[in-house]
């Protein structure tokens, strides 16, 4: 049961390698903004496999931070992104 | 019983981690950026779920399970938002860019 | 075996193509976003050592505080784009730093790699006497009772360069509030985020403080979510940051190390040296400094996120 936890990690790791790499090419500032929700996503279940495999629980705690660090990260990014911004929100 | 749990455990997270290459499938192949943001939060949120029902049995009691639900839960919600927020910004911005 | 093997193979990789790419990017707004994608994956790294509270903090800090650091610093480079295409540094000094950079990445390998077998550790004498403190995190041992003067000024480090970020306010604008002002609309996903994130975003920070005493977890890495999640309100607008003149959130800044510091002046009356512990109390002392230190470190990231103050303080 181990190894093939450990494999089917290793698998969704290999997606998310693959969607990584598209994303990051990607021409258009959101498809990177993208990255966030997919490392966010993929590593979670990369985790949550991890910690079944390896009987290292904390691993669950690590994704919990990883779920909360992502969602934040992809907002920080829509909020920094370059391209006309809205000027109805921002002024000193 | 646990022979059953544990071929309970295979089948699910193997569904999972189809549906987490469906997903990078959906973002190689698709066209267009709001497509593939569709392809990667909904493909990708349901082998999460996936992948955690198929660990619960093995989780460490209850408290253990509950927190396996709780972070997909969440994932889903922020996911949900998040997913809004990439759209609003593909749509402010333009297809070209 | 094997497949364990094959697992760690992929994610070094996938990491050092990250890295690589972070490096080769053109467009500054994407190098940040492959930081940030760096910090992820290097927290799964940590867990594949079996080091938890390091994957902690680094996806907390790295992933989180650094990389919205590095947005707001991208944010405001935007607007002087040609001076700082004239700084770009030549070719070879460039190569002088990747040189420099490969020199020190071969020491480390060597050093890793040519320690004695069993290499010199510390490990059973920490564990040894981690019971007389209370705590079962070897980690939180380490930082609140071993090494607890590193602690101590490393937060005060962190004043600092909060001090230092408020300097560059103009002075007029001294103890004035920080960013520019920002209001929320109503039908913006971004406000829902801020609305639904930091109520769940709080309950985990504080379960990271707490269960940091016995398992992987501690102060920073709960401070470090508690900041993300007031940034994040900052953000959508749904509060304004005070002025840093205001009396009750420079005490709140102080607090953690003032009170580390006095508990430790303690220990010369009550156990004999600074910062040392009366057997008894270890434990609770330990809890107090960390809640203290938790909050002083939430606000203190926040504030350095937040930047140095913008518009002028309001009226008292």
């Amino acid at each position: 049961m181990a190894e093939f936890l450990l494999a089917a990690a290793g698998f969704v790791l290999l997606t998310v390698a693959l969607g990584l790499a598209r994303i990051l090419v990607g021409p258009a500032t959101v498809d990177r903004m993208m990255a966030a929700q997919l490392l966010g996503t993929g590593g979670i279940a990369v985790l949550l496999l991890l910690a079944a495999a390896t009987g290292l629980s904390a691993a669950v705690d690590v994704a919990l931070t990883l779920a909360v660090v992502a969602a934040f990260a992809s907002a920080a990014f829509v909020k920094g992104a370059p391209g006309p911004d809205d000027p109805a929100t921002d002024k000193a | 019983m646990s022979l059953a749990l544990d071929i309970f455990t295979v089948l699910a997270v193997s569904a999972g981690a189809f549906f987490f290459l469906a997903g990078t499938v959906g973002l190689l192949r698709f066209p267009d950026a709001l497509t593939r943001l569709h392809a990667l939060t909904k493909a990708d949120n349901l082998g999460l779920g996936l992948v955690v029902l198929g660990l619960l049995p093995l989780a460490d009691g209850a408290l253990g399970a509950l927190k396996l639900i709780v972070v997909w839960l969440f994932v889903l919600l922020a996911g949900a938002t998040v997913s809004q927020l990439l759209a609003r910004v593909a749509q402010r911005v333009g297809p070209s860019r | 075996m094997i497949i364990a093997w094959t697992f760690d193979a992929i994610l070094a990789i996938i990491v050092l193509a990250v890295a690589g790419w972070t490096i080769a990017a053109r467009d500054t707004f994407a190098a940040v976003i492959g930081f940030v994608a760096y910090g992820l994956l290097l927290a799964l790294v940590w867990v594949r050592l079996a080091a938890p509270d390091v994957a902690l903090t680094e996806a907390a800090i790295g992933g989180g505080m650094t990389g919205v650091l590095l947005l707001v610093a991208v944010a405001r480079l935007r607007a002087a784009q040609a001076a700082a295409a004239a700084e770009t540094p030549g070719a070879a000094l460039r190569l002088v730093a990747g040189g420099g950079c490969a020199v020190i990445a071969a020491a480390l390998a060597a050093s890793v790699l040519l320690l004695s077998d069993p290499a010199p550790t510390l490990a059973p004498a920490a564990a040894a006497n981690l019971p007389q403190t209370g705590l079962g995190n070897p980690i939180t041992g380490v930082l609140l009772a071993y090494r607890a003067l590193d602690t101590l000024l490393e937060k005060v480090v962190l004043l600092l360069a909060l001090l230092g970020v408020w300097s560059l306010a103009p002075d007029r604008l001294w103890g004035g509030l920080p960013g520019l002002k920002r209001h929320a609309r109503g039908d913006d996903p971004l406000v829902f985020l801020a609305r639904l994130l930091p109520p769940v975003g709080i309950v985990i920070g504080v379960y990271l403080l707490w269960v940091g005493a016995d398992d992987p977890g501690g102060a920073f890495q709960g401070g470090a979510i508690l900041a993300a999640m007031w940034i994040l309100a900052l953000m959508a607008g749904l509060i304004d940051a005070p002025p840093v003149s205001r009396r009750w959130l420079r005490l709140v800044l102080v607090a953690g190390p003032v009170v580390f510091f006095a508990i430790g002046l303690a220990g010369f009356p009550l156990a004999g040296a600074f910062l040392a512990y009366p057997e008894a109390y270890a434990k609770p002392l330990i809890i107090i400094i960390e809640v203290v230190l938790t909050l002083s470190i939430a606000a203190i990231l926040g504030l350095l996120v937040a930047g140095p103050p913008e518009r002028a303080p309001p009226p008292p």
